[in-house]
C-alpha cells in the first residue's frame, strides 16, 4: 500500500540500454551470448594460438566483425533513437500546482502527489487519477494508441464528488485526498484503490485512471493527481524497453516453440555438422601423427626445432583442422536466415492482395521468424464470431412473453418492411437510423397499441440495460458499443421508439414513444465473459426499483423464478437458424432488500484485493429469481469469400477446427453455411464419444468432456484419473483427428488454449490459431502460429498474434501464397547453404591427404574469408527473398501443392544429408581434377605450373563457378536481380582476385598477400581453363541428368502444375477458363488429386 | 469491455492510407524468366557438352604425345654421392656424378630441363609459411617476428638471409648438359634466367638496396645448408644474383603436391642446337649436393619439350574423353527415358 505522503522516484524515464562508455563493451556482450557468434569467438581465439593457428587471423575476424559490425550499428542506431526519444519525452512539459496555481512544469519533474492539468490532444505523462474534467457528467475521452494499439476512443470517468468540488485552481491546489492502491504492476486494464477524502471513502478502479502514454481527445481539459510516476507507470512496467512487453513474451515464446519444432532441426543440423566436424579433426589428427612417424620425422627440411612427439603434433593438428574447417557452418548462416524472414515479413505487410480497403488494413506480420512454418500447417483452429463472421450484428427477431416476431425472409427485402427514419412507430428525428429492416408489421402495430406491458418492458429493459455511450453530434446522435450485440440492440430499440438519449454516472435518460424520462441508475452489474450477463438496477418512476437482466439463455435460465414463464426451447430454434439469442428478464426489488444488498455491494466495491470476485458474489445474489420477458435473436453474417477459403484450406490437407462459444445448434448451422460441413457428411456427436471410437466416422462434433473431467480429478486415486484423462485425452485427438472437420461448441477461451494443446502434444502438428477477440488470445498464444483478425472487437487478438489482417479469406493467401513460398525458399536456401560450404570446406580433407595432414589449406585465406560473405552468398539469398516454383494464382489454384510444407517433403534429414552428399561429391570433382592435371605438368612456356598457388587459384575459381551455377540451376524464377547476383558474384571474385594478387597490394602488405602474380599467370593459361571447364561440367552436368529423369520419372506436384502451365496451349486455356473453345479436355487430374472443375471459370480466385 | 468506444471522428487529422504500394518488387511480380528443363535443352546441353569434350579430349590427347620428354631418376645411380649426403657433417665435401643417355631422335623446338623431386612435401604447412616475404622484398625487418623460426636467426644474433624452411632446403644440385659429338664432348648452352614469372622476378623478390650486393648482405649470414651466402649464387651474372636469383625464386613457389617439376634450365638455341637437341649421346654431370635418401625421396632430371596444352600429362585429355563419352551415352539414355514415358505424361487429350 502506498500514500500520498510516500514521494517515490521523479517521472523521468530511461529506456535507452547504452551511454557512449558502456556501449562496446555491453552491446559485445549481449552479441556473444547468441550461441552461434560465441562460436565464432572461440575459433578466433584458438587462431590466436600460434601453434594451433593455421588460418590467419582475419579469415574468421573479417566475416565475424561484419556480422558484428552490421548488428552493432544497428542496435546504435536504435539506442540514439531512444536517446532522442527520452529527452524529448522527458522534457516535455505540462502544468502542475505549486503553491497554488498551475505552473508548466517538465515531465521529469512531476512528482507523485502533484495534482496536473491536462489539455486537449497532450499525452498524459504518468497514471494520473483523474479528478475532474471540462466535460460534462466528468468524462474525458483518451485515445490508447500507443498503449495497446487501439485507435478508438476510450472514455474515462471521475468520482463524481472530486469532479464537482475540483473545478477551481483554488479547490484543487487545497485538495488533500490520500489514495490508498495497490503497488506497481503492468496489468494495463486493473486498479485497485480507494480515495478518503473530507471523511468518507470512495473506491477507484481502471476507469478512474489515465494511464501514461495516452492522449487526451475530446476533452478541453482534465485534472489529476499523478500516482505512479516514471518507472513505476504501467507502461514502463510492461517493459524497461519497449512498449509492448506482451508481444516481446509472446515473441520470445514464439522463438521458444520455433527452436522446438522447425529452427531446432535447423540447429540440429549445424550441430551434427560440428560433430562431423570434430570427428574430421580427429581423424585427421590421427593422420597426421601417423604420417609423421613414418615420413614427417625423417624429412629434415621440415626441422623446427621443437622437439614434439607426432602425437603431440596431431593433438595439435586436431586444433588445426577445427579452425581450418569451421567454414561448414558458416557465420553467415544465421545473419541470412534472418536477412530472408525479414524480407518474406515485409512481402506479407506489402501484399495489395491481402489489404482490406474498408478499414483500411494491410496485412502484417507481427514476427518475423515464423514465415517458414506459414507453409507447413496441418491444423487450423478458427473462432467463430467475428472470425468467421463479421461480427456486424442486426437485430432480426425477438420473441415477447412466448409470442414469436420476426419472419425467417431470406429472399432479400421483398417481404419485409423497412422502418424508414421516425417511421411509423413515432416521429422523433432522434430515432432515425435509415437502415433498419424488420420483416415483422403485427410487432409495430402491438407496440402502436401500447397494451401489452410485457413488450413495453422488454424494449424499455433493451434501452436501459446496456453500457453503450450516446453522443450528439450535428444534431444526430451517435451510439458507441463496446460490442456489436449491445449496439445493435439499443439501435433495434431506438428503431422501435425506445431511444436511448444519454447517461450520467447515476441516470440514464431514455425516450419513451416520444416522452422523455430520466431513471436514477442504482447500480450497474457488469458484464463478462464467466457472467454472461450483465443487469441494471433502476429506480422507476413511481419509486419502486427493478433491476434489468440481459443474458446467455444457460446463465439467465437458472436463475429463473420457478413459476416464472419458461421460453421452452426458443433459443433453440433461433439457434438453428444461425441467429444469436440472448434472454432478458427483470425482477422487482423492494427497498429493504435493496439497502441490505446496497451495502454489500458498496463494500465489495472498496474492497482492494480480489475486488471482482467479491464484486462477482455480491452481484450473484440479488440476480435471482428473475421473471423473463422474451428473447432477441440477432444475426451475424458469414465474411465474404469464408466457404471458399474454407473449401480451398481443406483441400490442401489442412484440416480446419472451429472452436466456438455458441450453441451446438448454432455452431452446426455455421459449420453448414461456411461449407465446413455439407449434406453428405455423417455428423457425430461428442457425447456418445464412445459408441464412435471403434468406428470410422467421417464427421464429429464434441461437446468437450470437461465435467467428467472435473470429476475424476476430485477422485482419490488421483494417479489412475491422471492416466485415465490422459487416455481420455489421446482418444479425443484420435478421433477427433479421424474427422475431416471439427466443430467444438460451449468452449471457454481456456478451453480454446487447451484443444490446441492437446493437438500439439498427440499429433506433434503444426498449428495455427485465428481469432479476433480477446477470448481468443489464450488459444493464439498457445498455437505455433497465431493470426489476428483486427475486426470490430479490439485489437488484444492482434497484439498477441503473429500475423494480422481484416478478414478470414486473406488466410489462403497467407497460407497457400506466402507460407508456401516462404517454405520452399527457406528450404531451397539451408539445402544450398550447406551445400555449398560442404563443397567448399571438404577440399581441404582431400588435401590433407597429399600434404601430410598438415592442416594446410586448399585455397588462399583471403578466398576463404570472403568466401561466405561476398562470392556466394547473394545469389542464394535472392533465392530465398524472391523464389517461386509456381506464381500465386497456381498455388491458389491448386492447393494440392502445399502438401510437400506439411510432410516436410523440401527439408528433413534426407534431404539434409542429400545436400551433404552432393557438397562432398562436388569437392571431391573440385579437388581431384585439378589434382590430375598438376600432377606432373608444365606450363605452356615451360614454366612449372604445379605450384601451390596456381593450384589454389584454379580449385577456387571452379568452385566460384560450380557454386555460382548451380545456384543458377536451382533459381526457379530469374529475375534481373537474380542474373546481376549470380554473373556479378562471379565478376566480383575475379576482380578481387586480381586485386588482392596485385603487385601493389603485395608491397605494401608483403605477408598478407602473399598470391602476387598466381591469378593472373594461372588464368592466361588454356590448360587451366579446360580443367576448370572439365570440373564444371563433371559437377553440374549430373545435376541436370538428375533433375531431368526425377522430373520425368517421378514428378512432384509443382513440376506437373508449371509443366502444364508453361507448356500446354490448351492447358493454359483451359484453366484461363477462355470458355468452350479449348482443343483439348480434361484427362489424367485425378491421379493428381486435384479436382477437375466442372465449369473452369467457376475455379478463379478470389 | 466496458469503456470501449467505436470510433468517435477525429479531429482534422487526415491519416495516410495504409495501403501498400501496387509496385512489381513488392507485389512479387518482378518480371522473370522461368527456365525449365524440358526434354530439348536437356538433350542438347548433354549431346553438345559430349561433342565439345570429345573435340577437345583428341585433342588434347593428340597434342600430350606429340610432347618428347626424357626423364632419368638419379637419386640411385649416383650411389656414392647419395650415401656420401646421408651423413649430414659431410655436407662441404663435393661429389659428382655423370649419367649416360640416348637421344634416339632430334627432339625439336625449345627443350626445357626440369628437376623433379617426389616425396618431398614442399606443402606441408609448416614448411609452406615459414618465410618472410618482407625480407624476400630487400627490407630490412626484424624477421624474429615472421614464421621463419628456426631458421631465422643464429644463436649471436645474426639474422639469415634469407630465412625459412623453404630457403633453407633449397635445391642445390648443379646440372651440366654435354653432349658428346664424335668423340669430342660440347656443353650444350643452357640459359638460367628467365625461368621465372615476371611478378616474381620483378616484384616479389628485390635485393636489398646497396651500392654492392656483399655489403647489402652485410650483417647477415648464409642458411645453415646452404654451401655459400645469397649474394653468390651467381656471381657472372648481377641481375640473376641474391633474391632475385632464378633458381632461388623458382625453389620458392612452392609446389602443391609432394611430386613436383621445376624448371632449372632451358635450351640456349645457338650453332648447332639451334633446331633444338639433335639425336646422339648425352651426359648430365651433376654436382650432388641435395640429399633424399633419408626421406625416402627421389630425384629426377627431365628434358622435356612443351606445346600449347603443357606438358606431356595424359590426365586431362583422357579425363575429357572419358567425360565426353559419358555425356553422349547420358544423352542417349535420356532420350530413351523420355520416349519411354512420354505417353503417361499427357494431362488431357486433345480433341
Amino acid at each position: 500500500k502506498r500514500d500520498l505522503s510516500q514521494k517515490s522516484q521523479g517521472n523521468a524515464i530511461k529506456t535507452y540500454k547504452y551511454n557512449p562508455i558502456t556501449f562496446l563493451p555491453l552491446n559485445l556482450f549481449e552479441q556473444f551470448k547468441r550461441a552461434a557468434n560465441f562460436y565464432f569467438l572461440v575459433l578466433l581465439i584458438l587462431q590466436a594460438i600460434p601453434e594451433i593457428s593455421t588460418l590467419s587471423w582475419y579469415t574468421t575476424l573479417v566475416p565475424l566483425l561484419l556480422v558484428l559490425g552490421i548488428t552493432a550499428v544497428k542496435d546504435l542506431v536504435d539506442d540514439i533513437a531512444r536517446h532522442r526519444m527520452d529527452n524529448e519525452v522527458n522534457n516535455r512539459t505540462c502544468d502542475v500546482i505549486k503553491d497554488g496555481r498551475f505552473v508548466s512544469t517538465k515531465w521529469k519533474d512531476i512528482k507523485v502527489g502533484d495534482v496536473v492539468r491536462l489539455k486537449k490532444n497532450t499525452f498524459v505523462p504518468a497514471d494520473i487519477l483523474l479528478l475532474s474534467s471540462s466535460e460534462p457528467n466528468s468524462l474525458c475521452y483518451v485515445e490508447t494508441a500507443e498503449l495497446d494499439g487501439e485507435t478508438n476512443l476510450k472514455f474515462k470517468m471521475a468520482l463524481e464528488v472530486t469532479h464537482r468540488h475540483l473545478q477551481e485552481e483554488s479547490a484543487l491546489a487545497d485538495f488533500d485526498g490520500l489514495v490508498e492502491c495497490e503497488e506497481p504492476n503492468n496489468r494495463l486494464d486493473k486498479f485497485t484503490g480507494m480515495l478518503s477524502w473530507r471523511d468518507s471513502l470512495y473506491p477507484l478502479d481502471a476507469d478512474k485512471i489515465l494511464l501514461r502514454g495516452c492522449k487526451i481527445r475530446n476533452t478541453d481539459f482534465c485534472h489529476g493527481m499523478v500516482i505512479f510516476a516514471g518507472a513505476d507507470t504501467k507502461i514502463m512496467r510492461n517493459s524497461g524497453r519497449t512498449r509492448f512487453k506482451r508481444t516481446k513474451i509472446d515473441s520470445l515464446m514464439n522463438y521458444m516453440v520455433y527452436t522446438v519444432t522447425w529452427g531446432f532441426g535447423m540447429a540440429l543440423c549445424a550441430l551434427q555438422i560440428i560433430v562431423v566436424l570434430i570427428l574430421l579433426s580427429a581423424g585427421l589428427a590421427i593422420g597426421h601423427t601417423y604420417w609423421e612417424q613414418q615420413i614427417g620425422n625423417s624429412s629434415w627440411y621440415l626441422y623446427d626445432a621443437q622437439d614434439s612427439s607426432p602425437a603431440y603434433r596431431g593433438f595439435l593438428t586436431f586444433w588445426g583442422y577445427i579452425i581450418v574447417l569451421n567454414t561448414m557452418v558458416p557465420i553467415s548462416l544465421y545473419v541470412s536466415v534472418e536477412v530472408i524472414r525479414f524480407g518474406q515479413s515485409y512481402f506479407i505487410n506489402w501484399d495489395l492482395q491481402m489489404y482490406y480497403p474498408e478499414k483500411d488494413t494491410a496485412a502484417k506480420a507481427r514476427t518475423t521468424t515464423l514465415n517458414e512454418q506459414l507453409g507447413q500447417i496441418q491444423y487450423i483452429f478458427s473462432d467463430k464470431t467475428g472470425t468467421l463472421t463479421q461480427n456486424i450484428m442486426t437485430f432480426k427477431k425477438c420473441c415477447i412473453n412466448g409470442q414469436r416476431y420476426g419472419k425467417l425472409c431470406k429472399g432479400g427485402g421483398g417481404g419485409g418492411i423497412l422502418i424508414p427514419a421516425g417511421g411509423q412507430v413515432h416521429t422523433s428525428s432522434l430515432s432515425s437510423n435509415g437502415k433498419f429492416l424488420f420483416y415483422d408489421h403485427y410487432l409495430i402495430e402491438q407496440i402502436k397499441a401500447g397494451k401489452e406491458p410485457e413488450i413495453q418492458k422488454f424494449f424499455f429493459l433493451l434501452a436501459i440495460c446496456h453500457t453503450v455511450m450516446a453522443d450528439t453530434s450535428d444534431g444526430q446522435l451517435h451510439y458507441q458499443a463496446a460490442s456489436p450485440d449491445e449496439g445493435a440492440l439499443v439501435t433495434a430499440a431506438r428503431n422501435f421508439g425506445y431511444v436511448f438519449l444519454s447517461r450520467t454516472q447515476n441516470t440514464i435518460t431514455i425516450s419513451e414513444m416520444g416522452v422523455q424520462r430520466t431513471y436514477d441508475v442504482l447500480a450497474i452489474l457488469d458484464f463478462n465473459s464467466d457472467r454472461k450477463r450483465m443487469s441494471v438496477i433502476v429506480r422507476e418512476s413511481g419509486g419502486h426499483i427493478r433491476l434489468y437482466c440481459k443474458g446467455a439463455d444457460t446463465v439467465i435460465y437458472e436463475r429463473l423464478h420457478p413459476i416464472g414463464l419458461v421460453l421452452s426451447n426458443l433459443s433453440n430454434v433461433f439457434a438453428n437458424e444461425t441467429l444469436r439469442t440472448l434472454c432478458l428478464c427483470y425482477r422487482d426489488i423492494s427497498q429493504d432488500e435493496f439497502e441490505v444488498w446496497n451495502k454489500k455491494f458498496l463494500e465489495a466495491s472498496l474492497a482492494t484485493s480480489h475486488r471482482d470476485e467479491a464484486l462477482d458474489k455480491v452481484y450473484e445474489e440479488i440476480e435471482k429469481n428473475l421473471i423473463l420477458l422474451g428473447a432477441t435473436a440477432i444475426e451475424d453474417k458469414l465474411q465474404d469469400g469464408v466457404p471458399e477459403t474454407i473449401s480451398r484450406l481443406s483441400k490442401a490437407d489442412i484440416k480446419i477446427w472451429v472452436l466456438t462459444g455458441d450453441k451446438k445448434e448454432t455452431a452446426e448451422n455455421i459449420g453448414f453455411s461456411c461449407e465446413l460441413l455439407t449434406e453428405d457428411t455423417a455428423i457425430c456427436y461428442g457425447e456418445d464419444t464412445r459408441q464412435v471410437k471403434k468406428k470410422k466416422k467421417k464427421k464429429l462434433k464434441l461437446k468437450f468432456p470437461r465435467t467428467a473431467e472435473e470429476k475424476k480429478k476430485q477422485s482419490e486415486k488421483r494417479r489412475r484419473a491422471e492416466a485415465y484423462k490422459e487416455q481420455q485425452q489421446k482418444n479425443f485427438v484420435d478421433l477427433a483427428c479421424e474427422c475431416r472437420a471439427v466443430i467444438c461448441c460451449r468452449v471457454t477461451p481456456k478451453q480454446k488454449a487447451m484443444v490446441v494443446e492437446l493437438v500439439k502434444k498427440y499429433k506433434k502438428a503444426i498449428t495455427l490459431a485465428i481469432g479476433d477477440g480477446a477470448n481468443d488470445v489464450n488459444m493464439i498464444k498457445t498455437a505455433h502460429i497465431g493470426v489476428g483478425i483486427s475486426g470490430q472487437e479490439g485489437m488484444q487478438a492482434v497484439m498477441s498474434s503473429d500475423y494480422s489482417f481484416g478478414q478470414f479469406r486473406y488466410l489462403q493467401r497467407l497460407l497457400l501464397v506466402h507460407g508456401r513460398w516462404s517454405y520452399i525458399r527457406m528450404c531451397k536456401f539451408l539445402r544450398y547453404f550447406f551445400y555449398k560450404n560442404f563443397a567448399f570446406t571438404l577440399v581441404h580433407i582431400w588435401y590433407s591427404f597429399f600434404n601430410g595432414f598438415s592442416a594446410q589449406t586448399a585455397y588462399e585465406d583471403w578466398f576463404i574469408t570472403v568466401y561466405n560473405v561476398l562470392y556466394s552468398s547473394l545469389p542464394v539469398l535472392l533465392v530465398g527473398l524472391f523464389d517461386q516454383d509456381v506464381s500465386d494464382k497456381l498455388s491458389l489454384r491448386f492447393p494440392r501443392l502445399y502438401v510437400l510444407g506439411q510432410r516436410d517433403l523440401l527439408f528433413n534429414y534426407k534431404k539434409f544429408f542429400l545436400s551433404l552428399l552432393h557438397g562432398a561429391v562436388t569437392s571431391l570433382i573440385i579437388f581431384f581434377i585439378p589434382y590430375g592435371a598438376y600432377l606432373v605438368s608444365m606450363g605452356q612456356d615451360g614454366e612449372g605450373p604445379a605450384d601451390y598457388q596456381s593450384f589454389a587459384v584454379t580449385a577456387a575459381s571452379s568452385l566460384i563457378f560450380v557454386v555460382n551455377f548451380q545456384i543458377g540451376l536451382d533459381t526457379s524464377y530469374w529475375t534481373f536481380v537474380n542474373a546481376f547476383s549470380v554473373f556479378g558474384s562471379i565478376a566480383l571474385y575475379f576482380g578481387l582476385t586480381f586485386d588482392f594478387h596485385s603487385a601493389g597490394i603485395h608491397v605494401l602488405f608483403p605477408s598478407v598477400f602473399q598470391f602476387t602474380g598466381a591469378a593472373p599467370n594461372a588464368l592466361r593459361q588454356p590448360y587451366l581453363w579446360l580443367t576448370m571447364i572439365l570440373t564444371i561440367a563433371i559437377c553440374l552436368l549430373p545435376v541436370v541428368a538428375q533433375r531431368f529423369l526425377s522430373m520425368t520419372i517421378w514428378p512432384s506436384e509443382s513440376d506437373k502444375v508449371s509443366e502444364i502451365w508453361y507448356l500446354g496451349e490448351c492447358g493454359r486455356c483451359l484453366f484461363t477458363g477462355a470458355g468452350g473453345g479449348c482443343p483439348c479436355t480434361w484427362q489424367g487430374w485425378d491421379e493428381m488429386g486435384i479436382k477437375v472443375p466442372s465449369n473452369p471459370s467457376h475455379f478463379g480466385i478470389l | 469491455m466496458k469503456n470501449k468506444t467505436s470510433v468517435v471522428p477525429r479531429e482534422g487529422e487526415a491519416q495516410p492510407s495504409r495501403c501498400p504500394d501496387n509496385s512489381a518488387f513488392k507485389q512479387q511480380r518482378l518480371p522473370a524468366w522461368k527456365p525449365q528443363l524440358t526434354i530439348g535443352s536437356v538433350l542438347s546441353s548433354f549431346f553438345l557438352t559430349g561433342a565439345f569434350c570429345l573435340t577437345v579430349g583428341v585433342c588434347l590427347v593428340l597434342s600430350a604425345n606429340s610432347v618428347r620428354e626424357v626423364q632419368i631418376d638419379y637419386s640411385d645411380k649416383c650411389s656414392n654421392c647419395s650415401k656420401l649426403r646421408e651423413n649430414s657433417s659431410n655436407w662441404n665435401k663435393e661429389c659428382h656424378c655423370s649419367i649416360n643417355f640416348t637421344l634416339k631422335e632430334d627432339i625439336l623446338g625449345d627443350v626445357f630441363m626440369y628437376y623433379g623431386l617426389q616425396n618431398f612435401y614442399q606443402n606441408h604447412r609448416r614448411y609452406v609459411k615459414s618465410r618472410s616475404d618482407a625480407q624476400l622484398l630487400g627490407r630490412n625487418v626484424n624477421i624474429q617476428r615472421s614464421y621463419c623460426a628456426p631458421f631465422s636467426t643464429y644463436r649471436n644474433g645474426t639474422p639469415m638471409a634469407p630465412c625459412g624452411a623453404i630457403a633453407n632446403s633449397m635445391f642445390n644440385d648443379t646440372i651440366d648438359l654435354f653432349y658428346n659429338y664424335n668423340s669430342s664432348v660440347i656443353q650444350v648452352p643452357l640459359l638460367k634466367t628467365g625461368n621465372s614469372w615476371w611478378t616474381d622476378k620483378n616484384v616479389k623478390f628485390r635485393n636489398p638496396e646497396s651500392s654492392n650486393l656483399s655489403a647489402a648482405f652485410a650483417g647477415t649470414a648464409r642458411p645453415p645448408y646452404w654451401q655459400k651466402p645469397a649474394y653468390l649464387l651467381d656471381e657472372e651474372d648481377e641481375r640473376n644474383n641474391g633474391y632475385v636469383n632464378d633458381d632461388f625464386i623458382v625453389w620458392m613457389r612452392v609446389s602443391a603436391f609432394a611430386t613436383f617439376r621445376n624448371l632449372y634450365r632451358r635450351l640456349r638455341r645457338v650453332r648447332r642446337f639451334a633446331e633444338g637437341l639433335p639425336a646422339g649421346n648425352y651426359t648430365f654431370r651433376i654436382s650432388y649436393n641435395f640429399p633424399v635418401t633419408k626421406f625416402k625421396g627421389r630425384k629426377h632430371v627431365i628434358l622435356s619439350t612443351v606445346v600449347w596444352s603443357g606438358g606431356s600429362n595424359p590426365f586431362l585429355g583422357i579425363a575429357y574423353l572419358v567425360s565426353g563419352t559419358a555425356a553422349t551415352l547420358a544423352g542417349f539414355v535420356i532420350t530413351a527415358i523420355h520416349l519411354k514415358l512420354r505417353k503417361k505424361k499427357t494431362y488431357f487429350q486433345k480433341q
